[in-house]
């Protein structure tokens, strides 16, 4: 790119060993992947016996029935779907007002507040006494455990702020012109124009929720209001072989279905939303992790 | 400036201090304080809930942290409960768990400074200097992926590489390396190796993203100088794009020495297993374990005050280290 110069064999061989190691390490990055995949689309008793490493050996589709087929996955899942939608929503609208409030630098005691803020990404009460104010506040066993403790990160608000003070001041200067408070003006001017932040700040939330199975640990009991992950943990760690199946009775597939052919048919269904989004948001959250390490 | 206040917001909006209150204009010529607030209420409104929200999720639990210092019982109040001072310190320093619970944490937490924290920054390296935009754009999408499965995933994964009959177990097998299949996740001496391994497994092209920012705020001249004063590939690695990175690895290394003590909850969580206590029970996991666990809520705490407290003091010196070395620092 920099150099137009002819390449020398120095140069080349370089070049050359580079390019492998890079192949190897895509390589290494998702064949383990794949081995899952393979697996799961694999009759599951067969798969018992191993050494199906690059393709099904007896092809079957019959996991991922199984999974679709049980009411308690299905109902975790829409959990997790229920859970990522509202809390991501809520998160990212409040956590940016509260930014763009502390943005603002006529804001009265806004150095107290932000000093506040930045106190807390050092210190924390930590587990327990997380644990009981939520359990005082009536949230255990409550859907909204998994929305209101996690509805505002100081964190994300840096990020906002950085990204709402490079928001040229003519902008909001026009509007307030016309009569806008600062209400409207978050509305209807410094939202619009905040999209790449709110994509980050949207998919590193959107993923904590969708991927967070402690707080269905802690927090809730009752099996009705867990979500996947917490679901999947609870199979996973414990391997208790039964789980599993316990969960797909009733449908006529088990035969074919082992505990671990549903887990890894599980394990990709809950994974494969969140890998078809993130390529499409990868200019966005590169950007937002600058805008996060540039305070600092 | 003018405040219109036709344009009320509805539900929850409101000003949260009584408009009844008196509006002086105060000493000097300087609006009073309380002229001032009203006449930025929506901004004031925004900010107080945000604080609102912090004092209840942030500084109340610092409050119930002096129940370290209680005999907490769940059936009364925190201010009830009577003081005992440093009993449960004292008794955590007698407790035959904490020499074991150290060596776990720091064990992990040191393999991951050392090979975990330096990797992502050859490797971004390494991809900076690949030549086709095309190959480098798809490589980086593809290192991120692992970042985006969660740790029950990935233990679902671990397990399935790791089981009697799986591809690791096959693999020596089949070369003659062992005579039958190990239990890797039921043994103690493997558990810092998965944890670790994974670990980089997972973050490593996620990790690179910081350092892949601050390289391409390089300018292609300082790259097209060293080539003419004769600098070849690893030359222009070490003079050119290291340097452009330095400030942000001193940022990184800071925090990553004050979180020794931290370990990956997530990742521990679902990685451990009664047969591989001996290795797996680290600090955060023995603050879970007796106070989720055994309900033991103000010997719990007093054990995670303590890490809190030891990590806040590694950060500072950390930080003023990195200030005199190299005048990088976090604050």
């Amino acid at each position: 790119m920099w150099s137009l110069k002819r390449k020398t064999t120095g140069e080349a061989l370089f070049d050359l060993a580079n390019n492998i190691i890079m192949l190897c390490l895509c390589f290494v990055t998702l064949y383990p992947i794949w081995y899952v995949i393979v697996n799961a689309f694999n009759n599951g008793s067969d798969a018992m016996q191993g050494g199906i490493y690059w393709w099904p050996r007896m092809f079957s589709l019959e996991n991922f029935k199984a999974v679709f087929a049980s009411p308690g996955i299905m109902l975790a899942m829409w959990i997790t779907v229920a859970k990522t939608l509202v809390g991501t929503v809520t998160h990212v609208f409040f956590t940016a007002m509260v930014a763009y409030a502390f943005s603002r630098r006529n804001l009265i005691g806004g150095k107290i507040y932000i000093l506040m803020g930045t106190v807390t990404l050092f210190f924390g009460g930590g587990l327990i006494p997380t644990f009981l104010l939520i359990k005082d506040l009536h949230l255990l066993d409550n859907f909204l455990v998994y929305i209101i403790p996690v509805l505002f990160s100081f964190f994300d608000l840096i990020i906002f702020m950085t990204f709402f003070r490079d928001i040229p001041e003519g902008l909001e200067e026009a509007a307030r012109m016309d009569g806008a408070n600062d209400w409207s003006i978050f509305l209807r001017v410094v939202i619009p124009v905040s999209m790449p932040v709110i994509a980050t700040i949207a998919l590193f939330h959107g993923v904590y929720q969708w991927n967070d199975y402690f707080a269905g640990i802690i927090y809730v009991n009752n099996p009705d209001l867990q979500p996947v992950q917490t679901f999947l943990y609870r199979v996973v760690a414990q391997s208790s072989s039964n789980q599993m199946i316990t969960a797909v009775q009733g449908s006529n597939l088990v035969k074919s279905v082992t505990s671990q052919s549903i887990k890894l048919a599980t394990m990709i269904v809950t994974t494969l939303p969140i890998v078809f989004v993130y390529p499409f948001l990868q200019r966005y959250f590169v950007k937002g992790m600058m805008l996060g390490s540039i305070k600092g | 400036m003018e405040n219109k206040r036709s344009a009320e917001p509805a539900g929850g909006m409101t000003p949260l201090i009584p408009a009844n209150h008196k509006t002086g204009t105060g000493t000097g010529n300087r609006p009073s304080l309380w002229r001032r607030m009203t006449a930025q209420k929506h901004l004031q409104t925004m900010a107080l809930l945000g604080v609102i929200w912090m004092i209840i999720f942030n500084y109340i639990p610092m409050y119930g942290i002096i129940i370290a210092f209680k005999d907490y019982n769940i059936v009364k109040s925190i201010a009830e409960a009577p003081w005992v001072g440093l009993t449960h310190f004292r008794e955590f320093m007698e407790d035959e768990n904490l020499v074991n619970v150290i060596k776990n944490t720091l064990g992990i937490s040191l393999f991951k400074l050392v090979i975990g924290f330096p990797l992502p920054i050859i490797f971004a390296l390494f991809l900076n200097e690949i030549r086709s935009v095309r190959f480098k754009k798809s490589i980086q999408t593809i290192s991120y992926l692992p970042h985006f499965l969660s740790w029950v995933v990935l233990g679902g994964i671990l397990a399935t590489w790791l089981s009697d009959v799986g591809i690791i177990n096959n693999i020596l097998l089949a070369l003659g390396l062992i005579d039958q299949p190990i239990s890797y996740l039921a043994e103690p001496n493997y558990f810092r190796g998965i944890v670790i391994t994974s670990d980089i497994w997972k973050e490593l092209g996620w990790s690179a993203i910081i350092y892949l920012a601050a390289i391409s705020g390089v300018s292609p001249e300082m790259y097209e100088a060293a080539t003419i004063d004769g600098a070849g590939r690893f030359q222009k690695m070490w003079y050119v794009t290291l340097p452009a990175i330095k400030a942000t690895i001193s940022i990184l290394f800071i925090l990553a020495v004050s979180g020794v003590l931290n370990s990956n909850f997530d990742q521990i969580l679902v990685l451990r297993n009664a047969l591989n206590d001996s290795a797996s029970n680290v600090i955060d996991y023995y603050v879970y374990y007796t106070g989720i666990l055994s309900g033991r809520f103000s010997y719990s705490t007093a054990v995670g005050l303590l890490k809190s407290v030891i990590a806040l003091i590694l950060l500072l010196i950390a930080n003023s280290v990195s200030k005199k070395i190299n005048d990088t620092s976090l604050f």
